[in-house]
């Protein structure tokens, strides 16, 4: 085994090493309500088994998992960073590592392995280095709850299911990882699982991410039967033979790619809450702060916007499935932020601006621009992540208040919050001034909006405009956040007053990398993401057909975004700060439209009505009337019944007077030599 | 190694736990049932570490059936006593001798002559290896229908209140596919003049008659399975079974319809197979979405688990007639999986049940706070059942649709509903037993697993990673034969 397995396998496993340890101590250890001792029951580990962990209160065995699973996360990010340098810059490159056979039964063949390209490094790294922060957040975030202790075990979890997402060298591994982080997730949404609340919402994720799966699994099925392989280097090198074929059904027939594609993109809707399938979203906030966080920034929901980027070579000879892509994901974008206008739920706003946000990245890949997409994700990460934990920060001083119409006037007294919440928003919103210094946000949604101007489709020009309606109701609603929470006149009651508190620099701290990253990472990195996916810095990880290198993009296209966020920004902050009667004025005014936005256009009212409600009364439908009347009743029940009524008659003709059965035997007799008679003729 | 009669060796071991209980002297006390039950657990011991000897005595490269034992048996009768595994039926036997073991440890709260418990699982044990072992077809039908006798009385005595009804249910709708099997058998035998099953998969019957025998077969095997609309037995029958009962029967019975239909239907009526191969899928695809939904509507944790039962066998059927390599290896390992899988969640079923004796849904709640040993061990086997990868559920799951959309890829499309389904019950099966806060206070009395009941999900769960993780192992055993199957259906090599 050289050097480079090695530490490549080590980023990957090393938080499953963290989670394996942690999940073991939160087992030896059961937070039952009933101690062992009271049950009186024989079968109760010591914790003998590891001498460290010995006579070890609850309250240090917490911090010492935290402290533990942090730092080996700390430990693959720190490697991630140095094979993202090696693959994207140095002399190692790309390479893979076949660690185990998976499934090997006839031509369905996948291997348990790690590839490692440009593009997945720069995921690993992401994943890894957001993670690690919150890990370490969670560690203060968590102290005194009942199971801290598996609460790390599943965020360590997470983030290796992840892990396997993004170094998957086919399609099954991808899956595997897939619905592995879509089990933490349900896991994790629903930790607090003696709310009735959190409980459904971890379902509610797993129920549909299993609807995206479905489309998902499909399309791994039309793969296998296009290219006979799951593998990915047989799929890219060989789907421009493959455009030709179709399938029909009936008298119709569709282009296969297509519909593989399409199917493969309804799983990446599931993962990363397009619309239609985003539902589980905003939900997902029933789990603890650092949970939305991950779940928000590094894994889970850059999922699906990684799959597309990763199959781009598949992607692009589909151009009908892209144009899809970008209208859903651009639809998506404004939808998702005009819902982002009207809420109040700190952590719902910021919810709905990450769905927005992945709108975004959907129509960049939509458009061929996938480096751009990449990109986004990366930054977004850094300032989604910020954003969440400061929220946590501040629903910490609020003890555990989220409505923003309770906060305000809070930027006095948590400083370090307000002026990392206003890192983050100026990253989000993509503040910047051209050619000098830009928020990560910046340059990354730029190159987006651009791309889509550039890309000279119908469907791409779309999206720059939905794009820049998004971008203006962006700034608009993070500046709304800001000036509900930290401005204006304090609506919140003398009891939580009485706490209102800067948090602790245990629970910043991990905050300030993200800010950094929040500032820096456009400036750094946007050289590097722009460049052609076949250059110096991609080295073919991504394959992009449909190039627009020499399109000319007007000045005002260009400048348009951060025109628009500029005045977003001011706009809102006008508003909130100086005339808060016109919002509510707006509110009134607008009436059927405020509510339908403010109801996020009812699409759980839909769903409700079409499924939660009806299938459960089909099964009991089916049950009662299918089993019970139709099968039993004319089945078992039946023919026993038939049998007991034979039987019953039978019984009758059982006189017990001779002359009977004589007469009976006579007649029989005579019947037979009548036909033996007839026979003869 | 033809010199030990392995498997006459390990069919026999059970048969004779079971003479030497009867051997036992007579008392009703505690003593005597701890007796009995050490005793019949140290055969089923024996027998299951002797079968392990069949994987590594069976030469998976050359595949086809071995450590074959043949004897003529009754001349006059043309009886011969032929025994031997292949690939396919190995796996079932190993599953026999493992769930068996543990099906006993789970029987040790049974107090009524226990005695006769542990005999009845044992005959029961050397019934299923007979029948999975057995390649003369008189042979075959002594064991298939021997299962019946333990297991209608494991059910009829041990059972719960309308055990009566339940063991007349059960044995009447086996009965009677059986008696259209003994029909078709003799018919078969009368023909090819040979009872050997391995000449009479090589033997073309006429076109008209195999349809006709193909129909029997299917009679008697989708009872088994059990395929809609043939399933209504099913849930009553775990309902009213003990634990054991339930595991076993979910566990190895459930299978004996799908190694049917791959031993019989498959490789003697291939032709007809293909014939009624879209009626077997459509059945196939009711089972799963229809076993689903009402999975959903059901109260009863017993019987949601059955009807789970009956959507997962649809996956069975549906790969056997896909007719494609995929499919078959799909249908082999989630018979694995589900013997595995559905075993552990009826022995979880039992561990609240003898703590609450009710499998009411309703009653429990925040379970997961007083047992959270118990909780994560479950957790793992829903996700099982849900197909999750990386556990044995998926890997089967996955290979059968596979082969359905190299079918019709419309058919696949109403497959994996079932996957959504699948979670949406199961989830919600979880959900509404250990989530929430134990308010009942009898709930609040919940202990959480003690060392006999680990001790039984312990080598499950290691099982469902292992065959969910690396599927080679079992997969490997089985491919020569799966892909001369598959070879001799399609007429090409995939």
């Amino acid at each position: 085994m050289s050097m480079t397995t090695i530490i490549d396998s080590a980023v990957v496993f090393l938080p499953l090493l963290g989670a394996a340890l942690a999940g073991g101590v939160a087992l030896c250890n059961p937070q039952n309500t009933v101690t062992p001792a009271q049950a009186g029951v024989p079968f109760s580990f010591k914790l003998n088994w590891i001498p460290a962990f010995a006579g070890m209160t609850k309250e240090k065995r917490d911090v010492f998992a935290g402290l533990l699973t942090s730092l080996l996360m700390l430990i693959a990010a720190a490697l991630a960073v140095f094979i993202f340098v090696d693959v994207a810059f140095g002399e190692g490159g790309a390479r893979t590592h076949v660690l185990a056979p998976w499934f090997a039964m006839g031509g369905v063949k996948a291997n348990w392995a790690l590839r490692f390209d440009t593009l997945t490094a720069i995921m690993v790294m992401v994943v890894t280095g957001i993670s690690a922060m919150v890990h370490l957040y969670a560690v203060t975030y968590m102290k005194g709850d009942k199971g801290v202790v598996r609460f790390m075990a599943y965020l360590s979890l997470f983030t290796f299911f992840m892990l396997m997402l993004v170094s998957a060298d086919n399609l099954l591994q991808m899956f595997f990882g897939w619905e592995g982080v879509g089990l933490c997730s349900y896991l994790l949404i629903g930790y607090w699982y003696e709310k009735p609340a959190a409980s459904c919402a971890g379902m509610k994720a797993f129920w549909v991410n299993r609807i995206g799966d479905f489309g998902f699994l499909l399309g791994i099925f039309g793969c296998y039967q296009l290219f006979g392989s799951l593998d990915f280097d047989v799929i890219f090198k060989n789907a421009p033979q493959v455009v030709g074929q179709t399938y029909v059904m009936g008298d119709r027939s569709c282009c296969a790619l297509t519909a593989v594609c399409l199917l493969l993109f309804v799983g990446a809707m599931g993962k990363s809450a397009q619309l239609g399938l985003h539902v589980w979203l905003p939900d997902a906030m029933e789990g603890p702060t650092p949970v939305s966080a991950l779940i928000h920034a590094a894994t889970m929901v850059t999922a699906g916007v990684f799959m597309v980027a990763r199959l781009s070579p598949l992607f692009e000879y589909a151009p009908a499935a892209l144009a899809v892509i970008a209208i859903v994901g651009a639809v998506t974008a404004v939808v998702a932020a005009s819902i982002g206008l009207t809420q109040f739920d700190i952590k719902r706003v910021i919810a709905y601006s990450t769905m927005s946000q992945l709108g975004t990245m959907f129509f960049a890949a939509g458009v061929s621009a996938y480096g751009a997409s990449i990109f986004h994700l990366a930054t977004h990460a850094f300032f989604k992540a910020l954003l969440f934990l400061a929220a946590g920060s501040v629903i910490h001083a609020m003890s555990g208040e989220q409505d923003m119409r309770k906060m305000g006037g809070l930027w006095r007294k948590m400083p370090v919050t307000y002026a990392l919440m206003w890192i983050g928003s100026l990253a989000l919103a993509g503040i910047g001034i051209e050619g000098v210094f830009g928020f990560a946000g910046f340059y990354s949604k730029d190159m987006i909006l651009e791309a889509a101007y550039a890309h000279g489709s119908w469907y791409g020009r779309v999206a720059y405009g939905l794009g820049l309606m998004a971008a203006f109701m962006t700034a608009f609603y993070s500046w709304r956040l800001i000036v509900l929470t930290f401005h204006g006149a304090a609506r919140y009651d003398k009891h939580t007053a009485a706490h209102v508190h800067e948090s602790s620099w245990w629970l910043l701290g991990p905050l300030v990398p993200l800010a950094l990253g929040a500032v820096f990472a456009g400036f750094v990195g946007h050289d590097w993401f722009a460049s052609a996916p076949d250059g110096a810095f991609w080295r073919g990880a991504l394959v992009a057909l449909h190039g627009h290198e020499g399109a000319v993009v007007p000045e005002v296209a260009k400048l348009a975004p951060l025109a628009l966020a500029l005045l977003g920004m001011g706009l809102s902050g006008w508003l909130y700060a100086r005339r808060p009667d016109i919002p509510a004025v707006m509110a009134v005014r607008l009436g059927a439209l405020y509510r339908l936005v403010f109801n996020k256009y009812y699409f759980d009212e839909v769903y409700e009505r079409l499924f939660v409600r009806p299938l459960p009364k089909l099964g009991a439908f089916f049950w009662h009337k299918g089993d019970e009347a139709v099968i039993d009743r004319f089945g078992p029940d039946g023919v026993s019944a038939v049998a007991q009524g034979l039987g019953a008659r039978a019984r009758c003709w059982q006189t017990g007077y001779a002359f009977h059965y004589a007469f009976v035997m006579a007649l029989a007799l005579a019947a037979m030599v009548a036909w033996a008679m007839v026979r003869v003729w | 190694m033809v010199q030990i009669p392995l498997l006459s060796l390990i069919t026999f071991l059970p048969l004779l736990g079971v003479v030497a209980l009867a051997l036992l002297p007579r008392g009703q006390d505690e003593k005597q049932a701890r007796r009995a039950r050490l005793i019949a657990l140290m055969f089923a011991g024996v027998t299951f570490v002797a079968s392990l000897a069949l994987p590594i005595f069976y030469d998976a490269v050359v595949g086809g059936f071995q450590l074959i034992e043949k004897a003529v048996w009754m001349p006059s009768m043309g009886l011969v006593y032929h025994r031997g595994v292949d690939g396919i039926s190995l796996w079932f036997v190993l599953l026999s001798t493992l769930l068996t073991p543990l099906a006993m440890v789970s029987g040790f709260v049974v107090k009524e002559r226990a005695r006769s418990f542990m005999a009845a699982l044992l005959l029961l044990e050397a019934m299923m290896i007979g029948m999975f072992t057995s390649l003369d077809f008189f042979l075959f039908y002594v064991f298939f229908e021997g299962v019946l006798i333990p297991m209608f009385l494991i059910i009829g005595v041990w059972g719960g209140e309308r055990r009566v009804y339940a063991a007349m249910k059960f044995f009447l709708y086996t009965f009677l596919g059986s008696v259209l099997m003994l029909v078709a058998i003799f018919v078969m035998v009368m023909k090819a003049g040979t009872s050997d099953m391995t000449a009479l998969m090589g033997f073309a019957f006429p076109k008209e008659m195999a349809v006709w025998l193909w129909l029997a077969f299917f009679a008697s095997f989708a009872v088994k399975t059990p395929m809609w609309p043939f399933h209504t037995w099913l849930p009553d029958a775990h309902v009213q079974a003990p634990t054991a009962g339930s595991v076993i029967l979910a566990g190895v019975l459930l299978k004996m319809g799908g190694y049917g239909f791959i031993r019989i239907s498959l490789q003697m009526l291939p032709e007809a197979s293909a014939t009624f191969a879209p009626l077997v899928v459509a059945l196939s695809l009711i089972a799963i979405v229809y076993g689903s939904l009402v999975a959903l509507a059901q109260t009863d944790m017993k019987k949601l688990v059955a009807y789970s039962s009956v959507a997962h066998m649809g996956y069975v059927t549906l790969g056997i007639f896909s007719g494609t390599r995929e499919g078959l290896d799909g249908a082999m390992m989630v018979m694995l999986s589900h013997g595995l899988v559905s075993a552990a969640l009826f022995l979880g079923v039992g561990v609240v049940y003898e703590r609450l004796h009710t499998r009411d849904i309703a009653r429990f709640g925040g379970v997961a706070s007083v047992m959270p040993r118990f909780a994560s061990v479950f957790m793992v086997f829903t996700l099982a059942a849900v197909g999750l990868p990386g556990t044995s559920g998926f890997v089967g799951e996955f290979l059968a649709m596979q082969g359905a959309w190299l079918m019709d890829h419309r058919v696949a499309a109403v497959a994996a509903l079932g996957i959504v389904l699948g979670a949406v019950y199961m989830l919600w099966l979880y959900a509404r037993v250990f989530f929430g806060v134990a308010e009942k206070a009898d709930v609040k009395e919940m202990r959480d697993l003690t060392w006999r009941e680990a001790a039984l999900f312990l080598p499950l769960l290691f099982l469902v990673l292992w065959l969910g993780l690396y599927p080679t192992t079992f997969t490997k055993v089985m491919d020569v034969d799966v892909k001369h199957l598959a070879f001799s259906l399609q007429g090409e090599d995939r």
